[in-house]
């Protein structure tokens, strides 16, 4: 039985940029403890024989041509960003 | 106590692919910024990223050069953190199932030994953008041009134990991927960076150490720097009884040091898993082998074909095959004059000369192989000696001609006839009396003074041999 508890929660919280209020905790964590548990019941059953599965579907990627297909439309893709400046997206200073 | 250095690189190669690797936009260098990003580079809801089958073969490519087994199916994962310059949050990435598996190569070491390095993977992934942090009033701007460009990331083994091994295994697997092609390996654009992980262990310890990982080193000269001052570094904190903490570290080559990397998160968690966008990535035996049949020859091929076949010494040979461009060049040239050992010289001592000094690739010589055949070929016929070819070579450099038109234009042919050149030895005789006594007293050693002098009067046209048999003929008569 897993039981995540509050750094737990904040913790996953933070590597998701998540901004949580503190009377939440305690239901998070109830419910993530849950969800762990259910996928838990997994390791009841022998496993030896089935390969990794990557991805529901069985099939496989297809491949695309090495081709450019798009064209300039930066003007345009860049509409919608709050700040832009000499064809640069703008956002908070990242380095000291 | 003695030290035992441990280093395991981890190389980043930009593949040469027209498009990225899972958009159609275009990955060349140096465009105006965000003009060759696309909803899917930005990573805009609902987009679905589509794979660019030409990263599978280069990267293909370069396992089956390096003796790599080749997975049959590879899978793509999320490798998740937040930095402005990966848009979706997330790098895909092959963690768990990468493309290319356990292989080698094997490095010169200065002594002549070759050593054996363990490649422990390589897979593909997709570069970040750029962010820029000058001159945005305390705001940083994004580029997204690079976003998507594929790489092959190259993870060795911790085999390197100095960091003289760290650059020949670096140059080792530059000239594997630019003579397969599947990178211009450029390193002042970003194609081709490395990363360093350094440890000390007391010498016979089994036990690595803790290591520090130098970041992102763009050039040989630095990473060399990079390693030793950071080996300098742990040692003396060893030496006093500290303790290494495992960090990431940038190498600062203005002032020769290495410094933690500020970081406000804790330690890495990339929680990565299966990209569910991407179906795993599925290449037949079939295929593979297809991918086998165009390699081309490989520099320690090569260099063993120049030893075997055409005579050359080692390390010449291994001088020539470095560079695929010049090895073509050097191909070229030695075929059309058929003298291996005067084209290697040629090659080896003039043309690199002139493009080290001028920081030039061979491809751009301004003397064409075309250029330098023309040229040794006066040599071969005895049209020219070997010192007025070096003078027609420089003359060829700054664009006067060809061999031919240089010779005609300065009046440079060679003096063969025996008659004149028995008139300027007659003349140098007559006007060294002195140094002819002394000769004819045993003192042969002045001969070499007489060729100089005969040679100096003909203005470095008059056959050398013949000059000196002359001579000799003269002297002693």
């Amino acid at each position: 039985m897993s039981k995540l508890d509050k750094s737990d929660v904040e913790k996953i919280a933070f590597l998701a940029r998540l901004g949580i209020n503190d009377q939440d905790i305690p239901e998070y964590a109830t419910n993530l403890s849950n969800i762990l548990d259910l996928v838990e019941q997994l390791d009841s059953i022998n496993t030896d024989e089935v390969k990794p599965m990557s991805h529901p579907l069985d099939s496989v990627q297809r491949l695309r041509l090495d081709e450019v297909t798009e064209v300039n439309d930066r003007d345009n893709l860049m509409a919608h960003s709050p700040e832009v400046e000499a064809g640069l997206f703008l956002v908070p200073r990242v380095v000291e | 106590m003695q030290w035992e250095v441990v280093i395991g690189l981890e190389i980043h190669v930009q593949l040469s692919t027209r498009s990225k690797i899972f958009s159609g936009s275009s990955t060349a260098y140096g465009a105006e910024p965000n003009t060759q990003m696309s909803t899917v580079d930005m990573g805009l809801p609902g987009v679905l990223p589509v794979f660019n089958g030409e990263a599978l073969k280069k990267s293909v490519m370069f396992g089956l050069a390096v003796g790599a087994k080749i997975n049959n199916r590879s899978v793509f994962d999320r490798k998740n953190y937040f930095y402005p310059d990966s848009p979706k949050a997330y790098q895909i990435s092959q963690l768990y199932y990468p493309v290319v598996g356990e292989g080698h190569i094997d490095i010169e070491l200065d002594n002549g030994e070759t050593k054996r390095i363990g490649v422990t993977r390589a897979h593909m992934e997709e570069d970040a953008g750029k962010s820029l942090h000058e001159n945005f009033h305390g705001q940083t701007g994004i580029d997204l041009n690079r976003a998507g460009t594929p790489l092959l990331e190259i993870v060795s083994e911790p085999d390197l134990r100095s960091a003289v091994e760290a650059v020949a295994y670096m140059k080792k697997i530059h000239s594997i991927v630019r003579y397969l092609g599947i990178s211009d390996g450029n390193m002042q654009e970003g194609s081709f960076r490395c990363d360093a992980n350094v440890s000390l262990r007391p010498k016979g310890q089994e036990e690595f150490g803790t290591r520090a990982e130098l970041k992102n080193i763009n050039s040989f000269r630095f990473v060399e720097k990079a390693i030793n001052v950071e080996i300098e570094r742990q040692m003396d904190i060893l030496e006093e009884g500290g303790r290494i903490v495992q960090e990431t570290r940038l190498y600062d080559a203005d002032k020769n040091e290495t410094r933690p990397m500020r970081s406000k998160e804790e330690a890495n968690d990339y929680r990565y898993f299966p990209d569910p966008d991407l179906l795993p990535i599925v290449i037949s035996d079939e295929e593979i082998e297809a991918i086998r049949a165009t390699l081309p020859e490989l520099p320690d091929e090569k260099c063993t074909r120049y030893v075997s076949e055409l005579g050359l010494a080692e390390k010449d040979a291994r001088a020539l095959t470095v560079d695929r461009n010049m090895a073509d060049y050097f191909e070229q040239v030695q075929q059309a004059v058929d003298d291996s050992k005067m084209a290697a010289n040629w090659l080896l001592g003039e043309v690199s000369a002139l493009i080290n000094k001028n920081d030039m690739d061979i491809k751009d010589c301004p003397v064409t192989a075309e250029l330098l055949i023309g040229l040794l070929k006066r040599i071969k016929d005895n049209t020219i000696s070997g010192k007025i070819a070096k003078e027609i070579f420089q003359a060829m450099w700054t664009g006067e001609g060809d061999a031919d038109a240089i010779i005609d234009k300065k009046g440079l042919k060679q003096i063969t006839d025996n008659g004149a050149i028995e008139a300027i030895i007659d003349e140098v005789i007559s006007n060294n009396p002195g140094q002819v006594a002394e000769f004819k007293n045993g003192k042969e050693q002045l001969i070499g003074f007489f060729v100089g002098q005969v040679m100096k009067a003909s203005k470095g046209k008059a056959n050398p041999g013949q000059v000196n048999q002359l001579l000799q003929q003269k002297l002693k008569s």
